[in-house]
């Protein structure tokens, strides 16, 4: 049994968003892999509960006519995996989706709350970093945009007031078009484990050379965070495995991975380098093709 | 506090009034459906597996009242006519079987994985990684691939 004090299964975000305000100590629950699991280790903050569960509204993968795309913050990795327009335009998407947990929380936990628990491993922060999505978020004052990049803000916090709800990710055209893209989980295993390090690339090659490049790693630094340095260092650059070999030492600017029970920093340091070849590597493949 | 909820459990319609608090695994053993095992209660074992309208969920980390509207299938319900399923048979024969408590999620997730799978070729990889949510410390998961193998292999033959 949960240590569930109060209830509320709403109809639609505006009526959780109403609810919230009324309350500073209430918590959104959505699939439920994080927050049921917090209030059996006893975590008493989660007892006052918001239930936006199986809401409609926060359902739908939808491509606009000018190709952006907008995600659900309801959706689960599994509906994520299989939707034809993910699997089309967003491979990278469905790529991260697919190294969530295991099948049975694939089916149930939704890429909205793993975004909104701020966990600094979340499996579709890195994908969604490189591919510069904009967080929809709605409040008492009605609906914002924010980008990703301003969403972290560290270990478990993130740029949502109180009573604000994620309704939507949203990426657009320009984000993904002609992109090739490539995601790397590292963990002691396959899965149902968290990630030591993950690696997001999206590049666009023209005659050979980096014409952009977008690399974002998790657990990599006390959010998720993009090398930016390395990526301005490849334009214009010739694609070759001496340049993503320098390209990969250079990452390392911008990030500070942390000693843990999990990995200790040096080791840390070694796969980010891995990882930053191999999916770039594997990035640049996709978009030579 | 309590709500009432209506769902089909094993072709079975069922009205209840449920405690908000409790898990939907709760529900279930309550309802004497003891093939749904509480291993770990967090969402890494798979013994609590259910289908929840044909889709493998935790129930552990599944409340109860979320099964409103719900079409769920445990093992009990997986006979025809006094006949074990094709998967529960499978398992026999392949000895998938050893001290069984990880059975019942494992036969509910393959039952999910074979219907889905249907007249699809399927290696040994996605077998594994669909099964990657049920741990069973007895077996080595050998048998349980070969079990489902040998299943999708009857249907398209």
């Amino acid at each position: 049994m949960f240590n569930i004090e109060t209830y509320n299964k709403v109809q639609s975000v505006s009526e959780a968003v109403a609810l919230l305000a009324e309350n500073s100590q209430a918590r959104v629950l959505a699939g439920g892999t994080d927050v049921l699991i917090r209030l059996r280790e006893g975590d008493d903050s989660y007892s006052q509960l918001i239930d936006i569960h199986d809401l409609a509204e926060l359902q739908q993968v939808q491509q606009l006519a000018d190709g952006e795309i907008s995600i659900g913050a309801g959706v689960t990795f599994s509906q994520l995996m299989d939707n034809r327009i993910i699997q089309e335009s967003l491979p990278l998407v469905a790529q991260a989706a697919g190294t969530v947990g295991g099948p049975q929380v694939r089916n149930v936990a939704t890429i909205g709350g793993n975004l909104c628990n701020g966990a600094i491993s979340a499996d579709s922060a890195a994908a969604l970093y490189v591919l510069e999505a904009v967080l929809e978020i709605e409040g008492v004052n009605g609906v914002r945009d924010l980008p990703i990049g301003k969403f972290y803000l560290g270990p478990g916090q993130v740029a949502l007031e109180h009573s604000e709800v994620l309704r939507a990710i949203r990426i657009p055209a320009v984000s993904y078009r002609d992109y090739g893209t490539h995601y790397y989980k590292y963990a002691m295993r396959n899965s149902m484990d968290i990630a030591t390090i993950g690696c997001a690339a999206a590049c666009k090659v023209k005659a050979g050379c980096f014409d952009t490049l977008k690399i974002a790693f998790t657990v990599a630094a006390p959010k998720p965070m993009r090398a930016l340095s390395a990526e301005k260092f490849a334009v214009g650059q010739a694609v070759t495995p001496e340049l993503i070999n320098e390209i990969a030492v250079l990452v390392l600017q911008d990030l500070n991975p942390r000693d843990s029970w999990r990995a200790s920093k040096e080791f840390r340091l070694h796969i980010i380098k891995t990882l930053a070849r191999r999916v770039i590597m594997a990035a640049a493949g996709v978009a030579e093709a | 506090m309590t709500r009432t909820i209506s769902f089909i459990l094993n072709n079975e319609p069922y009205t209840l009034d449920v405690d908000i608090r409790l898990s939907l695994l709760e529900v279930l053993r309550e309802q004497g459906l003891t093939s749904v095992k509480q291993g770990c209660g967090v969402g890494e074992c798979g013994a609590c597996t259910v289908l929840i309208d044909n889709i493998p969920v935790d129930s552990c980390m599944y409340l109860a009242l979320w099964a409103d509207g719900k079409t769920i299938r445990t093992v009990e319900g997986e006979s025809r006519a006094g006949e074990i399923s094709p998967v529960q048979r499978a398992y026999i024969d392949a000895g998938a079987v050893q001290c069984g408590y990880c059975t019942p999620g494992f036969i509910m997730t393959s039952t999910a994985f074979v219907e889905k799978y249907q007249g699809q070729a399927v290696d040994r990889e996605l077998i594994r990684r669909e099964h990657a949510g049920n741990l069973c410390r007895c077996t080595g998961y050998e048998t349980i691939i070969c079990a489902v193998e040998s299943c999708l292999q009857e249907q398209s033959s």
